[in-house]
């Protein structure tokens, strides 16, 4: 483990887990932590136990054993919605946006537990700026975007929620090359905004040349934890996923 | 079919004598111009209590993807609440001498009634199911029918129960406002605001509130709208509650107009709402309402519109037949339905 100082309190931290599907075992004794404002990235294959590990940090899968902690609270018996309200969002793997909903509608239901209608006003603002191409498609249903407007609009709606961890699933899965590069550099702009990142990528390159720390996980063990310069120098880190 | 018997038809409204009218069906009574009318007010009628009842189904199978065959019999159990309350108050002398706040007392009833039964069955009979293949709660549904239809026998009798009488200044033919010299039912143009003031709100409740919007959001994304922070099993239970509602609404109406009632009161008019979902497009509340119109009408004024004129013997025994045919042929020839599904198959997971 490398924290960024020791007397940091985790924002968000998985100790222990032991995760079921059935009789299989996909998570083994997982440990990570995830400290405010850092941007953090999780690195597997395919069955590597990535997307479990995310569905475990926001309640949608119960571990068999271990605790996942927001804040220094144990959150493991507490439902999505609790977690969603103190601070922990995810953008899903392929957007999953509400496709027959409006744009507009779309981003208003990711401050569906707030209630505060000034800030809700005044952050719908901050995507409009952020995203002017959203803010001209606003009445439009969600299905009729654009890859990439749909990836913006995903984006948006986990930030209506006023993330203080933002959970990110394969976000350059499905999107052309070159809409790639500019969705790196949004996550960055939104790291930048005083938000941590924890982000599960196959394209390890790319995730580590903007991430801080990084895991690999294989077969649902964490075989690597390091620094992202120093994952990306590993010579086994880079046989098998950097591409030699 | 359809072409031959609307032109005989026209030719008999034109002129009686005319050797079209008389050439299919010598026999055929002419339809005179209030008759006429009557029957689209009485197909109108039909049609928005189908409409509200097929909403019921429309909305479960938009939230959970099966069609809810037990909706019918939440209808029965609305009509059969607002019978015993008016009967009651009927037997205490207050129905006539306090008719209004007796009636309201009566929809209030019978919608608390239908509401709780819908939520019931779905806590009891569904919610275990979540996540089994779709047919299951399928099958459980038409299980939870024959349930409810047998208790309804058991409590009150296989016979018909009458209502009370309703007062003389609701059932008069008035004159509508709008259309000078066209008289209805004073029940009739009850059962036609009170279904479009129902319609009205709950589209409002749907499009344009917040928790309309968690509904339409679950019906497309369970997990996802689990993640924006929406407690589900709520939001599931709140559609089983306005279906049922709505039933309840559709029941009352029923009761005043034909104020009888028997255990099977929900069966015909179940599978006719049903009928009007596919027919409008199920999941798509709008169609649903729409399909019920055309239902109605169609069955009201098809046997003696089509039927008669093409020289059938009986017709008007067919209008459940002239129902169940638009069923088929909209099935043939846009199995999605007339407004399309709302949610596509591809999108549920």
């Amino acid at each position: 483990m490398n924290p960024p100082a020791s007397d940091v309190v985790p924002l968000l931290e998985l100790r222990g887990i032991n995760t079921h599907y059935g009789p299989v075992h996909i998570l083994k004794d997982i440990e990570l932590a995830i400290y405010p404002g850092e941007l953090v990235c999780l690195l597997g294959g395919n069955a590597s136990g990535k997307s479990t590990t995310l569905k475990t940090l926001l309640g949608m899968v119960k571990p068999t054993t271990g605790q996942v902690v927001l804040d220094g609270e144990d959150v493991t018996a507490k439902p999505t919605s609790y977690r969603v309200q103190r601070g922990v969002t995810m953008v899903p793997e392929n957007r999953r946006l509400f496709k027959r909903l409006s744009v507009k509608e779309n981003l208003e239901l990711g401050a569906y537990l707030r209630n505060d209608r000034d800030g809700i006003a005044r952050d719908l603002e901050r995507i409009y700026e952020m995203f002017p191409r959203v803010s001209e498609r606003l009445s439009q249903r969600a299905g009729t975007l654009s890859g990439g407007e749909q990836q913006m609009v995903a984006m948006g709606r986990a930030l209506m929620a006023q993330p203080r961890v933002l959970l990110m699933d394969e976000p350059s899965m499905g999107l052309a090359p070159a809409l790639v590069q500019t969705n790196f550099e949004l996550i960055q702009q939104i790291h930048e905004s005083g938000v941590a990142i924890f982000m599960v990528e196959q394209n390890a390159n790319m995730a580590l040349s903007i991430a801080d720390r990084g895991w690999v996980l294989q077969t649902g063990r964490v075989v690597l934890d390091d620094t992202a310069a120093a994952l990306m120098s590993n010579p086994e880190l880079r046989a098998s996923y950097l591409g030699g | 079919m359809l072409v031959i018997g609307l032109l005989a038809f026209v030719a008999q409204q034109i002129n009686p004598t005319n050797p079209f009218a008389s050439w299919v069906n010598p026999d055929a009574n002419r339809l005179t111009g209030p008759a006429l009318r009557d029957l689209i007010i009485s197909g109108l009628n039909l049609g928005v209590m189908y409409g509200l009842i097929a909403l019921g189904y429309s909305m479960v199978y938009g939230v959970l993807g099966f069609i809810n065959f037990a909706h019918g019999e939440v209808f029965m159990v609305a009509v059969m609440s607002s019978w015993i309350t008016s009967e009651k108050l009927f037997e205490a002398g207050l129905w006539e001498d306090f008719f209004i706040p007796s009636l309201l007392l009566t929809v209030m009833i019978a919608i608390v009634v239908s509401t709780t039964t819908a939520v019931v069955m779905e806590r009891i009979a569904y919610r275990p199911l979540r996540g089994s293949p779709r047919l299951i709660p399928l099958i459980t549904s038409i299980g939870v029918s024959f349930f409810l239809q047998n208790v309804a026998i058991g409590l009150f009798g296989p016979g018909a129960k009458r209502y009370p009488q309703l007062p003389e200044w609701l059932t008069a033919r008035r004159t509508l406002l709008w259309i000078p010299g066209v008289e209805v039912e004073g029940t009739k143009i009850l059962v036609l605001v009170v279904a479009g003031v129902s319609m009205a709100m709950l589209w409002y409740y749907v499009e344009r509130t917040k928790t309309g919007k968690a509904m339409r959001a679950v019906a497309e994304d369970k997990e996802i709208a689990a993640l924006m922070g929406i407690d589900v099993d709520k939001t599931i239970v709140r559609t089983f509650a306005i279906g049922g509602a709505m039933a309840g609404v559709a029941g009352i109406l029923w009761g005043l107009l034909f104020r009888s009632v028997v255990a099977t009161t929900g069966f015909l008019p179940g599978i006719k709402a049903f009928t009007a979902a596919v027919v409008g497009g199920v999941g798509n509340l709008g169609g649903s309402m729409a399909g019920g119109v055309s239902l109605g009408t169609a069955e009201s004024l098809g046997p003696l519109l089509l039927l008669e004129p093409m020289g059938v013997k009986g017709p008007t025994q067919l209008k459940d037949a002239v129902a169940f045919v638009l069923l088929i042929a909209v099935l043939l020839f846009k199995p999605s339905g007339l407004f399309g599904e709302r949610l596509s198959a591809e999108d549920r997971t």
